[in-house]
């Protein structure tokens, strides 16, 4: 698409290639897909976060008085997966887009057509995925974990989400594809691997872990399918299969997965900090390892999902060792957060505090992990609200106040134009509370023994269960403070400074101008002596 | 006040809670109470995790609420450029926390290794999980019987209907047959189930184990003390997932050989099952078709309504309307047969242990509700031919 446009100097993007509708379906261009994924994130982000607030409508009070228990369970299914594979992780495809040729100073992806196709192959599935309300039967209510035999029992909507995590798996492996092919080969001379940026290192890694589970995710819902339709027994006892197995390959994919969710704010979080601190990141190396070990361990780890199903005592025993491990190298990544920090020369723009806020509450889902990594106790908490607690923990803080950060910290690059500081303190207040009081009264909950996924509740549960409903609609409406800062800043934010930030040194500060020109590099930079130093 | 809005309704619900909490509220904070040895650990195992969270929770916030404090640019922080690696520091913290685990890892796999041990049981319940409801068979005594949850769906309520009746201290929580065990005997269960995966579990006993369709796992439980304990299914089965509770009830092996000879007058499964497993009836009796439908809604509300709904709609494609259905309209051997008999691969379960007199009023029932006006009796002795 982007026709002689490299012969083309000193235009900007309206005064070549067609109009704005044909560019948008036919665009090669890493920015405008970049941003096309950030939207479309967003626009999931709001829908997936008003089935929460209908969920937790229902749970304000004991009783059925919103939805019935089926649309619960559909509701609560297509929630988590539209949260996790249409706005955590094309969220990180966005920025991935966008960042890493400026990064490491290449002119665009490696692949500018297959990244068109892989944005717009999830149109498809974003379709399928709430479509699926509407057709009899409705949506897939077997939580997203989609067990077997009750998966079994679904409608067609089972079908067309099954469709779905095939294009979203697709999408993302094509994704991924481009993203190791472009940091491997088209780095700019001086940027050795162990001078990039932390973005594109985790991102490098994540890259990995996504080619190496999103066809085993693929495999096992085919399996689903086929079972369902075309008699195969894979996860039929009657047939000579086990629904035990179906939990091995999923969580085989699945505890991957999370830290797919992960590892990219890891490496938002990681260059934001040095930002606002003055001071290079600390142990540079050591994040590098611990995040490769993250990801190395992640694949031996699945089990701790499993300690209910009856494994042997050596199987739960393996996986609550593995499982244990993996707080070392967590640790090793917070510990090296805060000594970035310290002795700094600290100052707190809405990126920073979002990134703190990170600090505090992933540390706590830290702790919550670990707690349920002990086999024994997992017993009492597994499948409560406690993990509900713990993985809100990690993924909300986590996933999208790193995502949060982000977006505050590279929308002055992208636009050109400086967001409202004062509504993004605000945004992150608001939050901040608001996702306390909604997610810290449920571990309460999962400890005094209730269940997830139930749209009704014992009495003993009522007053924690009306504080998060509380919190959750404070939290739903901090969002929109966020949306609105977004497009104000689109439409008539001040101008932005090149170097918005004083402590930034990663290339797309040190090297482009604000808002970065449609054709990032026209010739290949010289990082020799300009790249960071760690 | 008929017509309230979704707002009002939703602004009394809230005050109403607000004054309530005072005189009902339940802040609980922790795991309850245990009841078995394994249970005790388990609750120790989290506490001493707890403290120890509690401990590096407190040095890590510690340290980075210092540095927020200290080192702000505001307070004319400079910054350290080259304080930005240390190895001897990166292997301190990274030795210190594989210590701790160490430390937690002892006890805790102590724990599981006991937990597995489910030898040398003095009593042994097969536990079949359904949904959405629990069967126990104490198989060495030829007992075996259903446990449902009570609380009525008046206590519930549905979408835009609200509940008619006040909720129960229990609500939810509350089953027709309980499960009753000896106190400080060992317990084995082995629980599988028969549609879906479900979750026995019950915290205070110290068990949450699946039951998968096809396989049998086992669990076991001695309780130390006299009491009720309460869980509840919790693996997602399906639409009534939330309503599938658990209670234990834990007596005195005085009290327990009473209700065990009580139980095998009420839930013998001794001889030809299927037929031993009807109560006692008169199977000849005539009634009248008013007779039977009067009785058939009851025993529909009680059994039925969970999946084809009260107004016999159902919900397509999961579960079929009776409303116009082909086979309830049609001839009466064939529903006899899919009621009596369930439909094998289905939710539809077979209803044998229902009495001749509950089958022939909830068929004829269906048979003359819901706009299907057949004008159709069933009698009991249709239904006692028709077993096999
Ligand atoms: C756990 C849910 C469940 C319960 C409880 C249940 N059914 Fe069903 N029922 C089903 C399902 C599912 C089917 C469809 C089976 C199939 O696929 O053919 C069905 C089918 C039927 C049919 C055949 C309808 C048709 O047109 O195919 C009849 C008649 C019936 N049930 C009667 C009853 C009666 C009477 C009761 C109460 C004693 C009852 N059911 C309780 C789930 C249930
Ligand atoms: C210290 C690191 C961590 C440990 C030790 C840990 C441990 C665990 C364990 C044992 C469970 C299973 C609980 C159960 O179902 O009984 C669990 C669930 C979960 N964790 Fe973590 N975890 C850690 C970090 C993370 C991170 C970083 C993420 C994602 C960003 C995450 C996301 C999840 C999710 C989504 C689930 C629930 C899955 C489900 O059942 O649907 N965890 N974790
Ligand atoms: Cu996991
Ligand atoms: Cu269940």
């Amino acid at each position: 698409m982007a026709h002689d446009a490299a012969h083309d100097h000193g235009h900007d993007h309206h005064d070549h290639g067609p109009g704005p509708w044909t560019r948008i379906f036919t665009t090669t261009n890493h920015k405008d897909i970049g941003s096309m994924y950030l939207w479309f994130a967003f626009f999931m982000f709001f829908v997936g976060g008003a089935m929460a607030l209908v969920l937790r409508a229902e749970l304000f009070v004991p009783g059925l008085q919103v939805v019935q228990p089926e649309i619960f369970n559909s509701l609560t299914t297509v929630h988590a997966l539209v949260m996790i594979f249409g706005a955590v992780m094309p969220a990180f495809v966005g920025f991935a887009n966008w960042l890493i040729p400026m990064q490491i100073g290449a002119a665009d992806m490696a692949f500018p057509r297959m990244n068109n196709w892989s944005f717009w192959i999830m149109i498809p599935a974003a379709l399928l995925l709430f479509g699926s309300f509407l057709v009899p039967g409705g949506a897939a209510a077997s939580g997203w974990t989609l067990y077997p035999p009750l998966v079994t029992q679904g409608g067609i909507g089972t079908d067309m989400t099954i469709f779905a995590i095939h294009l979203l798996g697709a999408s993302s492996i094509m994704g991924s594809i481009n993203i190791i092919t472009t940091i491997l080969n088209l780095r700019a001379p001086g940027m050795t691997l162990m001078r990039m940026p932390l973005f594109c290192w985790t991102w490098l890694i994540t890259a990995y872990l996504l080619i190496a589970t999103m066809p085993v995710l693929a495999g096992a819902v085919t399996m689903l399918l086929t079972d369902r339709h075309f008699g195969t027994s894979f996860f039929n006892a009657a047939g000579g299969g086990d629904p035990t197995m179906f939990m091995h390959i999923f969580w085989f994919f699945g505890h991957p997965e999370v830290y797919i969710l992960i590892l990219p704010a890891f490496g938002i979080v990681s260059q934001i900090i040095p930002a606002f601190a003055r001071k290079p990141l600390f142990g540079y190396a050591s994040m590098v390892y611990a995040t490769a070990s993250i990801a190395i361990l992640s694949f031996i780890v699945w089990g701790h999902h499993m300690f209910t199903v009856g494994m042997p005592a050596a199987g739960n025993l393996f996986f609550m060792f593995a499982t244990m491990l993996i707080a070392v190298p967590t640790g090793v990544k917070i510990f090296n957060w805060i000594a970035t920090m310290w002795r700094g020369s600290l100052t707190f723009e809405t990126p920073m505090l979002f990134c703190i806020g990170f600090l505090c509450m992933f540390t706590l889902g830290g702790f919550s992990g670990l707690v349920l990594s002990i086999a024994a106790v997992d017993i009492t908490l597994h499948n409560t609200y406690y993990v509900v607690a713990h993985f809100h923990y990690v993924l909300f803080p986590g996933a999208i106040w790193g995502l949060t950060a982000a977006v505050y910290f590279w929308l002055p690059k992208f636009t050109g134009k400086m967001y409202d500081e004062t509504l993004g303190k605000w945004h992150f207040w608001i939050s901040a509370i608001a996702f306390n009081i909604t997610f810290f009264p449920q571990h309460f909950l999962g400890l005094a023994g209730m269940p997830r996924r139930i749209p009704d509740y014992a009495l003993q549960f009522t007053e924690w269960n009306t504080i998060s409903t509380v919190g959750a609609f404070l939290l739903g409406f901090s969002q929109l403070i966020f949306l609105w800062n977004v497009v104000k800043t689109i439409r008539s934010g001040e101008k932005a400074k090149d170097k918005q930030w004083e402590g930034a040194d990663s290339v797309e500060w040190t090297h482009l101008p604000s808002p970065v020109p449609y054709h990032t590099f026209e010739t290949v930079p010289n990082l020799k002596l300009a790249a960071p130093a760690h | 006040m008929k017509n309230k809005t979704l707002i009002e309704r939703v602004f009394l619900a809230f005050t109403a809670l607000c004054m309530a909490l005072p005189a009902l509220a339940s802040y609980d904070v922790n795991i309850p109470p245990p009841a078995t040895p394994i249970s005790a650990q388990i609750y120790g195992l989290h506490m001493y995790i707890l403290w120890i969270c509690v401990v590096i929770f407190v040095i890590v916030f510690g340290a980075m609420f210092y540095s927020i404090f200290k080192f702000r640019k505001s307070q004319g922080a400079k910054a350290d450029v080259n304080f930005h690696e240390s190895t001897l520091i990166e292997i301190i913290w990274t030795v210190i926390p594989f210590i701790i685990l160490i430390a937690i890892a002892i006890p805790a796999a102590r724990t599981v290794l006991d937990m597995k041990d489910a030898s040398h049981p003095d009593v042994t319940i097969k536990v079949t999980a359904f949904q959405w409801g629990w069967r126990y068979d104490y198989s060495a005594d030829d007992v075996g019987f259903y446990s449902y949850m009570k609380t009525p769906w008046s206590q519930i309520g549905q979408p835009g209907i609200e509940a008619t009746e006040k909720k129960n201290p229990d609500y939810l929580l509350e089953v027709d047959n309980e499960m009753v065990v000896p106190v400080n005997k060992r317990v084995r269960l082995l629980v599988t189930s028969v549609d879906v995966i479900h979750g026995w579990y019950v915290p205070q006993l110290g068990i949450n184990q699946y039951g998968i369709p096809g396989f049998i796992k086992d669990a076991w439980f001695k309780a130390d003390k006299t009491g009720v304990f309460k869980g509840q299914c919790s693996q997602i089965c399906g639409k009534l997932h939330g309503y599938m509770p658990i209670t234990v009830r834990v007596v005195s092996e005085a009290d327990y050989a009473k209700w065990l000879a009580d139980a095998k007058t009420k839930w013998s499964t001794k001889a030809a099952p299927a037929a031993a497993a009807v109560p006692a009836e008169d199977a000849s009796k005539q009634y009248s078709l008013d007779e039977l439908k009067a009785m058939g809604e009851k025993v529909y509300a009680a059994n039925c309504a969970a999946c084809h709904q009260p107004n016999g709609k159902g919900t397509p494609p999961a579960f079929p309307p009776l409303a116009g259905s082909k086979i309830v309209t049609g001839e009466a051997a064939k529903q006899i047969d899919i009621v009596l008999n369930g439909k094998a691969g289905t939710a539809m379960q077979p209803f044998a242990r229902l009495s001749n007199t509950d089958l022939a009023a909830v068929i004829t029932y269906t048979k003359n509700a819901f706009g299907n006006a057949t004008g159709k009796a069933v009698q009991p002795a249709d239904i006692k031919a028709a077993r096999r």
